[in-house]
């Protein structure tokens, strides 16, 4: 077995985020590797709405500026479009969807509020299962798998290197420094490191002495065949998120998870459930025009979750050259910025476009260990499987 | 504080509206089904059996389950003689009223699902029915797959005309429906299910003008083959279809003879014919079996990717059967349907039994090796293709697209700044990947569900990554299986304490506070996750 080329920053894992994150690093003249379990982009990352309008989060700012542009600087296709409308079916709905509007608008960015006839006309899908909704001059979508390669692509273009179907194994520490990550092909010498491998972060950061607490979930969403284009592709609310995709299709997602046992090793299964029923019901609610559309597919995706569902960027005090990071369910949009944030963090030691101490892992100090028990994380496949 | 027992937002607690419950589910009514049917309702259990057919003329012109290829006469149309006539070419089904069995015609099947090492919300099996009005959950303590066969498709410039159409929709039309438009053909193949299928259209009063052959000799058994020979069919070994010609539909194939190197050579000759019959590769159909998470693998003696079988015709997943075409294809299983039937017998003889460990019988040595014969003809038709003509007929999407694993043309992608990402760059250490290509080329993404191009697809992969087609995982699937109307969806209803929960994400309050507001620490018990939540 010929020994792998060490690298000056090794990334594990090759979803959004540590593809982000490597082409950040690339673009600065880092020398720079990401490992991958399977093939990149697989799990969670290749799987989601395309939604880019996270107007709670510190990277909000970074988000909206990075997005329009991302074609330009990745040199790749995003499919990325701008402004989301937001459609309510009921006065409760309408309520709770005007957080976003303060919230951005607290950051500077405006919205619209639609009655009925308004947003009708924005939507041509929609009709009068509506009591009306939000057009938010920010945030937009992009087709998630296309993003990835781009990532994937672009740090080639700058000189990164991937490597796919590689299982990490351990890792040599010295002197409170990681040295090398140990693979099933032989260990890889590196300067840094960065974990940011979705559910198996959890596991692989315990390795390290301070464990980044995950829970596994399974989402779903369904697809529909293409319909002409609105002129706005993303729009959701009802209780779903998606987008119409640029060929035309409905692509939506919404509903109760399950929770989930995360296999060690290998890619874990993602079956879908007849929950697609239930999403293609309120889909046809949400666009009463396309109710005559039918579903072509559906997928799922198995998706982590810290305690508070928030991101964890942080590095590791056991370790200092470790950069720990997971979106917590909701990174492919942020992904443009948690990317900058995390190169910031392995070259210049702190974040430098944004305050992101909400990130800290240090929040977790005193959680329960038994949380996922009080929170009601039960995973019940495993038990249903010997069972049966 | 108050905790709840389980995460309210998640499936746990949220029971899923079955409309029936039944002892076994069997899926395809053909030989096999029929005999699992039949066997199982003379063993006192209560036995649904659904076969999807006739489907409506606006399905079969979508090419579903079977590429058609608007090869469907006018009295298509007509459904209820389309039922008939399905009804009358099987006598069985008669008997399996009479069994006492509960047959519904035209019902499809379009998800089947089972609790595994990641999923726990089923209360067991569980099958998604639908008719033309309406679609329903049913639970069945046993499933029994019989969802029979289909055809690879094969392009050439011109396949897209009407006319151009699989050996099992032709069958189908020509000797179960008498429905088989056109009155000339040309066969493409000629393995025995090839020679079989010509001969049965011959049977049903159609020309088989020629065989149509990339290989050098023949495949299938010489006996039918001299037969087709008598009848007057040219036997062109060593040719491949250049055109499909014609305005409106195909009203000649353009042949061409192939040289020794495998490319066609010399001058083109015309074969006046309305219809050209694809039979270079007959396949399983794995839709349900593979999106059930049964375990699947490429089985040369069973015809491409089928199900992984015990001695008695279980799958990976408990009480999950499959029998007939779907549990594997070979010619003498074509040309003798008791062996499909005795597939079904060993399947209810070992319902509610515990798997002994037995391995399923070694089955007969293939004709020819299929990874070589169906890439040479991919080979020989798509990538030597003298024009560029979609492959992916749904996305159109070209053979060069795919292997260039261009950007889809909507998205009018001129300024790309670097033109070698080939196949080859998506390589890394593993073989290339039918999904990942899919999902960046969209071949194989549109309203025929993947069925006139996967094969193509895994073969043109194959060839561009020099591996056999072993080598290439199979492109999953997922339900629905059968493409299904948002407004079908509203006739399961939700639990009610589903919709009380309906989030559009996790539900979690802490996850949307904005960072401004966020506290220090997280604790459980600190943590408000008092009323409504909306995730963003």
């Amino acid at each position: 077995m010929s020994e792998i080329k060490g690298a000056s920053v090794i990334i594990v894992g090759g979803g959004v985020t540590g593809l982000s994150a490597g082409w950040w690093l690339a673009r600065d003249g880092t020398d720079v590797l990401v490992l991958e379990k399977g093939m990149i982009g697989w799990e969670a990352s290749g799987r989601n709405g395309g939604g880019c309008s996270h107007h709670h989060s510190p990277l909000f700012a970074e988000e909206q500026r990075l997005w329009p542009i991302m074609d330009e600087l990745l040199g790749y296709p995003t499919e990325f479009q701008g402004e989301r409308v937001r459609l309510a079916s009921s006065e409760h709905q309408m309520a709770l969807y005007g957080r976003a509007l303060r919230n951005a608008e607290r950051q500077g960015f405006q919205s619209e509020v639609l009655d009925v006839k308004q947003a009708k006309e924005l939507v041509p899908l929609a009709g009068d299962t509506i009591v009306g909704g939000y057009h938010y001059r920010f945030g937009g979508h992009a087709n998630p798998h296309r993003t990835l390669q781009g990532y994937a692509w672009a740090m080639q273009d700058h000189g990164g290197r991937i490597l796919q179907h590689m299982t990490v194994t351990g890792f040599r520490t010295e002197g409170g420094r990681v040295t090398a990550v140990e693979t099933d092909r032989g260990p890889i010498g590196c300067d840094s490191l960065v974990l940011a491998a979705g559910p198996q972060t959890g596991r692989l950061s315990a390795m390290l002495g301070q464990e980044v607490p995950v829970q596994s979930a399974r989402c779903e969403m369904i697809v529909t065949e293409p319909l002409p284009l609105m002129p706005l592709g993303g729009v959701d609310g009802c209780g779903l998120y998606g987008r119409q995709t640029l060929r035309g299709n409905l692509a939506y997602g919404g509903g109760p998870h399950e929770w989930l046992a995360m296999a060690e090793e290998g890619t874990p299964a993602k079956p879908t459930t007849p929950l697609m029923l239930h999403m293609g019901k309120r889909l046809a609610e949400l666009l009463p025009k396309a109710a005559h559309a039918r579903i072509i597919r559906s997928w799922a995706g198995v998706i982590e979750n810290t305690p508070d569902g928030r991101p964890v960027i942080d590095r590791l005090a056991s370790q200092a050259n470790v950069v720990v990071a997971t979106l917590s369910s909701v990174g492919f949009g942020l992904s443009p910025a948690s990317g900058h944030a995390i190169r910031d963090l392995v070259v210049d030691g702190s974040c430098s476009f944004a305050d992101i101490s909400s990130f800290a892992l240090s929040r977790f100090a005193e959680l329960e260990p038994n949380w996922r028990e009080l929170q009601g994380w039960q995973v019940t496949a495993a038990t249903e499987t010997l069972s049966a | 504080m108050n905790i709840p027992a389980s995460d309210p937002k998640s499936v746990t607690g949220k029971p899923l509206a079955i409309d029936e419950t039944v002892d076994v589910l069997v899926i395809g009514g053909g030989a096999a089904g029929l005999e699992a049917a039949i066997g199982a309702a003379a063993q006192g259990l209560s036995v649904l059996l659904v076969d999807e057919n006739p489907v409506s003329f606006r399905t079969m012109g979508d090419d579903v389950p079977l590429h058609f290829g608007q090869g469907m006469a006018a009295n298509a149309r007509n459904r209820t003689a389309m039922m008939e006539a399905f009804v009358a070419s099987e006598p069985r089904i008669e008997e399996a009223f009479e069994a006492g069995v509960d047959v519904r015609l035209g019902a499809a099947c379009w998800g089947l699902y089972a609790n595994g090492p990641a999923l726990g919300w089923m209360p067991g099996l569980v099958a998604g029915l639908a008719d033309e009005d309406r679609s329903l959950l049913v639970q069945a303590q046993h499933v029994i797959l019989a969802c029979g066969r289909r055809d690879m498709g094969l392009g050439f410039p011109g396949w897209e005309k009407p006319g151009v159409m699989g050996a099992t929709a032709a069958l189908t039309l020509a000797t179960r429906y008498g429905a088989f438009g056109p009155r000339q053909v040309v066969v493409l193949g000629s393995s025995t299910e090839a020679l079989t299928t010509a001969l049965a259209l011959r049977a049903a009063g159609v020309t088989i003008a020629a065989i149509v052959e990339q290989a050098s000799e023949t495949v299938g058994d010489v006996a039918l083959l001299a037969g087709l020979r008598e009848g007057g069919t040219e036997i062109l070994t060593r040719h491949v279809v250049r055109e499909a010609a014609g305005r409106d539909g195909v009203e000649a194939a353009l042949l061409a003879k192939l040289d020794e190197n495998g490319k066609p050579a010399g001058e083109e000759r015309a074969l006046a014919c309305d219809g050209i019959v694809l039979a270079v590769g007959t396949t399983p159909v794995v839709d349900l079996i593979d999106a059930a998470g049964c375990k699947v693998a490429f089985q040369p003696e069973r015809g491409g990717y089928a199900p992984v079988l015990d001695a008695s015709q279980r799958t990976s997943v408990a009480n999950v059967y499959a029998v007939g075409d779907c549990a594997g294809i070979w010619a003498a299983k074509t040309r003798d349907r008791t062996i499909a039937e005795a597939e079904a017998a060993r399947a209810v003889a070992a319902l509610g039994t515990a798997a002994t460990g037995d391995q399923a019988a070694s089955l007969p040595v293939p004709e020819c090796d299929i990874s070589d014969y169906r890439l040479a003809w991919v080979r020989a038709s798509v990538v030597e293709a003298r024009a560029e003509f979609h492959v992916c007929q749904c996305e159109e999407v070209t053979a060069r697209e795919i292997l260039e694993v261009r950007p889809p043309r909507y998205l009018d992608w001129q300024n790309e700044r670097r033109n070698d990402r080939s196949l080859a760059a998506l390589l890394g250490e593993g073989p290339p990947n039918p999904d990942q290509v899919k999902r960046l080329t969209r071949a194989g993404m549109g309203s025929c569900q993947g069925r006139r191009c996967r094969e193509q697809v895994a073969a043109l992969l194959a060839l561009g990554a020099a591996r056999p087609l072993s080598a290439i995982p199979l492109a999953g699937y997922r339900a629905p299986t059968r493409p299904l109307s948002l407004s079908m969806m509203a006739h399961v209803p939700e639990a009610p304490e589903q919709a009380a929960h309906w989030d559009t994400w996790f539900g979690m309050h802490a996850q949307w506070v904005p960072f401004w507001e966020v506290p220090e620490r997280y604790t459980v018990a600190t943590n408000d996750a008092t009323g409504p939540v909306a995730s963003e």
